[in-house]
């Protein structure tokens, strides 16, 4: 059993090749005999309820086998939800009203793609419109507090007093819109019924909770479900919900008894999956003169619908970022007639973080202080709001290697002081973290006759790598070659485990997989019968003692600015992380640069626009919502910190979100040297910036 | 059955010939999918935004979601499926792998046909709008990264794995032009 580590050593992803000779199935990509087509219908109108629906009208139509609304589905059980309570987004078809624009009303179930199309563009709907709301702003006067579930309200010291003895004081306000998650792939499910078991093959990012939810939400036993999802073309956290494909895609079976496939169209995919809510979050940093923070005051407000509750959890990083005295945060939640928003890749510290680093930069340009130095003097020794010690905190490492390898020594603080030609250019940084851990999953580990181990757990690789990743891990947990692993991801019927999200996905499976390798290995052996292992880590996660467990980074970054048509270009971005032992360098520098690409994305391009007469998203298109192309991206440097999770077997954290985070206020601050014009609204939009 | 809104075509997809009885309204894409079985090329928008669908029409990149099929009869069609030799990976799929050009694989067959294209269009002397000579006796610009970029901004990636494909495609091109 004498094995090289396979744990830190690059490797190319298992299932490279079929991804570039077109064989990885996707949702979308199974054949199957007798396969019908479901084709959604959305509301055009924000609220209100549903007159007619005019199912005689397509009913003729070539093709068609039939229409599904509120008046002929099957009933949903109206207590299934996700993480956060009964989730009405769940409740499709189950009664006339129109809770937001885009919502789904009919299935129609055809023949052909073509046919299901062409009648789903034909059925008349019209509908009792109703007055309602999109209208986002803090201090709405429907604002309430956030669901205290996780981010809950904190308030230590005396934050007036500390303000008040505060050399200089911050207090500005920052803005982020609705946000996309936008993977390439929209979302697909086909289901069918095999006897009285429904099997469905769909595009999520965790099919047993998928599978649960669903089973749930139809009232069926769970050994009745079966959810697969053997390729996923990127999720970030749009598919981390039993998605309306799925729901749709099982009514259709149900009813017409056949295989049925709906597959959202683009501009479904930005009307009904989830998106990342608008955020305006006011802050005030009070520090003493040589920098020292002495308050920090985060109160972010963010949207939701009455459908879901949802907690956008800004001030995460603001709780254990910095030392201060008095910290003070409140969420607050503003309820409007809007698609229920969800987690999307850096939830909640993507747009808080903008926020806090932002003013962060703002802070130490009235100190006349370098930035970096500003973040270097308020590194805390616990945490800050918990008193919990840090279970492995490398913030200053990022900060400083970081510092280095970009150059940032030389940097003149002051703004607009360097020009090439007609262009000013600019550099900025930002200082950020994200929490990591893990949650229960069930792994088992089977040695084989022929001396390969089989390692099942129900992951799902949704592009992070984590089939090459588990590989590796579950060989140097069993002390072999990769080549002796065989891997069985991405079926409910594996197990409970927990999704791909969170940046959570590769701790909890690593956890399962490890704990069975060592069971395994302890037993004794008799290699002509085959044993097997399995292993549930609730316990063991259980006695995990609680620290302040967190990723970090740093990032720097160049920018262009033209002061005569206002366009920003990124000329270089630099991240250094702090993502624990690093299992396989190739595929988690891919990861963590994607991460920043999302975030130059977040700073330069997107923004769900909304028209506040309609209610309707106005740019649901990559024509409209542009998401950075080839072009918008220079070369990335990105590596890492030596680092090591104490609490979590081999020492790793999650690397799948912390890249998205500080990306935006790195640009953001890096304009504001380039123009001395500070941009606390994201996108920073050509008519923010031009002169 | 062809009557007004059906009708047989022969498409020509990797050196194979196919006949089809297809609905007039679908797409070279959805022939490809659901009529042929090459599910390799993908539906990322169905608009021609994203490029996912991206294959190659007697050697130029075409987004197949906006190219009907029936236009497509007497076109030599390449897809992502027929790109490898005998089995062999050709050198820009050698490359993707080798530097990982993708990280959920949805764009890559569209990454992929569109870099094949891209470089003939390059070896061919067009231009792009990055090409500081782009008067008619220039010669062919160097193949650099800006280059690349400019000429691939068609294909969108959101997992952003861009800079890893700018460098698979430059590293390919020697070998994929020659071969």
């Amino acid at each position: 059993m004498n094995a090289v580590n396979s744990i830190g050593v690059a490797r190319p992803r298992i299932e490279g090749q079929a991804k570039v000779t077109g064989r990885a199935r996707y949702a979308a990509d199974k054949p199957m005999r007798d396969l019908a087509f479901g084709s959604v219908v959305v509301s055009t109108v924000a609220r209100g309820r549903i007159r007619d629906i005019d199912v005689a009208a397509v009913k003729g139509m070539p093709g068609v086998l039939g229409v599904i609304d509120y008046r002929n589905a099957p009933r949903l059980n109206p207590e299934a939800g996700h993480f956060f309570g009964p989730d009405g987004g769940l409740q499709l078809l189950q009664d006339d009203v129109i809770p937001f624009a885009g919502r789904a009303v009919a299935l129609v179930v055809a023949e052909t793609l073509e046919q299901a199309k062409a009648a789903a563009d034909t059925l008349p709907v019209t509908y009792d419109q109703e007055p309602h709301d999109t209208g986002f702003t803090a201090d709405h006067p429907n604002a309430r507090p956030a669901a205290p579930l996780f981010d809950g309200p904190e308030d230590i010291g005396d934050l007036e007093a500390e303000l008040a003895a505060s050399a200089v004081v911050v207090d500005e306000r920052y803005h982020t819109p609705e946000e996309h998650c936008s993977a390439m792939e929209p979302h697909s499910a086909t289901a069918w019924w095999e006897g009285e078991r429904l099997q469905a093959i769909d595009s999520n990012q965790g099919p047993f909770f998928i599978a649960t939810v669903l089973a749930t939400l139809f009232s069926l036993g769970f050994e009745q479900v079966r959810v697969r999802t053997e390729h996923v073309g990127g999720g970030f956290g749009s598919k981390g919900m039993c998605g309306p494909q799925l729901v749709l895609a099982t009514m259709g079976a149900t009813l017409f008894r056949r295989p049925v496939r709906v597959t959202l169209t683009r501009d479904q995919v930005f009307l009904m999956t989830a998106m990342r809510p608008a955020t305006e979050q006011p802050i005030r940093l009070g520090a003493d003169a040589d920098g020292r923070l002495r308050a920090i005051q985060h109160e972010p407000a963010f949207e939701l619908s009455p459908l879901a509750e949802y907690i956008e959890g800004c001030t995460e990083p603001t709780k254990t970022l910095y030392a201060a005295p008095a910290i003070r945060t409140r969420n607050t939640a503003v309820p409007l007639d809007i698609l229920p928003p969800y987690s999307m890749r850096g939830p909640g510290a993507a747009p808080g973080s903008f926020a806090l680093e932002s003013a962060m930069d703002e802070l130490a340009e009235r100190l006349g202080l370098d930035p970096l130095e500003l973040r270097l003097r308020n590194e805390p020794a616990v945490g800050p709001v918990s008193g919990l010690p840090f279970s492995s905190r490398n913030l200053v490492a990022c900060l400083r290697t970081g510092a280095e390898r970009f150059g940032w020594a030389t940097r003149d603080h002051r703004p607009r002081t360097r020009r090439e030609g007609h262009l000013l250019v600019g550099t900025g940084m930002a200082a950020t973290s994200f929490s990591v851990g893990a949650f229960p999953s069930v792994a088992s580990i089977t040695a084989e006759v022929d001396g390969t181990f089989t390692v099942i757990i129900a992951a799902t690789d949704l592009g992070t790598g984590a089939r090459t990743a588990l590989t590796a891990i579950a060989a140097d947990a069993l002390a072999i070659d990769t080549e002796r692993v065989r891997l069985r991801i991405s079926d409910s019927e594996l197990g409970p485990a927990w999704s791909a999200g969170g940046s959570r996905g590769t701790t909890s499976w690593a956890w399962a997989i490890t704990e069975a390798a060592a069971q395994l290995r302890d037993q004794p052996r008799d290699p002509s019968r085959r044993v097997t292992v399995t292993v549930d880590t609730t316990q063991l996660l259980n006695d995990l003692p609680s620290m302040e467990r967190h990723a970090y980074s740093a990032v720097f970054t160049e920018v262009t600015v033209d002061p005569a048509t206002g366009e920003v270009r990124v000329r270089r971005l630099l991240g250094m992380f702090a993502v624990g032992q690093v299992v396989n360098p190739l595929t988690a520098r891919s990861q963590v640069i994607g991460g920043m690409i999302g975030g130059l994305s977040m700073a330069l391009h997107e923004e769900g626009v909304r028209d506040q007469v309609s209610g309707r998203h106005v740019n649901a298109d990559f024509a409209g919502y542009h998401i950075a192309a080839h072009a918008d991206v220079p070369d990335i440097e990105a590596d890492f910190v030596p680092d090591y999770e104490p609490g979590i077997p081999f020492g790793i954290k999650g690397a799948g979100e912390i890249g998205n985070v500080g990306t935006a206020a790195a640009i953001a601050n890096a304009v504001w040297h380039a123009t001395g014009k500070r941009q606390r609204r994201l996108p920073i939009r050509l008519d923010r910036v031009v002169e | 059955m062809t009557d007004d809104t059906h009708g047989e075509i022969v498409l020509r997809v990797n050196d194979v010939t196919h006949r089809l009885l297809v609905d007039n309204r679908t797409t070279l894409l959805d022939a490809l999918r659901e009529g042929i079985g090459h599910t390799g090329s993908k539906k990322g928008c169905d608009r021609g935004q994203c490029g996912a669908c991206t294959v190659l029409c007697d050697g130029r990149r075409v987004v197949s979601c906006l190219t009907l099929a029936v236009a497509a009869e007497g076109a030599e069609i390449t897809t992502i499926e027929g790109l490898a030799g005998d089995g062999e990976l050709r050198p820009i799929q050698r490359e993707f792998v080798r530097l990982d050009g993708f990280q959920c694989g949805y764009c890559t067959s569209g990454q992929l046909c569109s870099a094949v294209g891209m470089l003939a269009e390059h070896a061919a002397g067009w231009p792009s709008a990055v090409t500081a000579d782009v008067s008619p006796d220039a010669p062919a610009p160097e193949l650099d990264a800006a280059e690349v970029r400019e000429r691939m901004s068609g294909n969108l990636c959101r997992c952003g794995a861009y800079p890893s494909i700018v460098r698979a495609v430059l590293s390919a091109a020697r070998e994929e032009v020659a071969g």
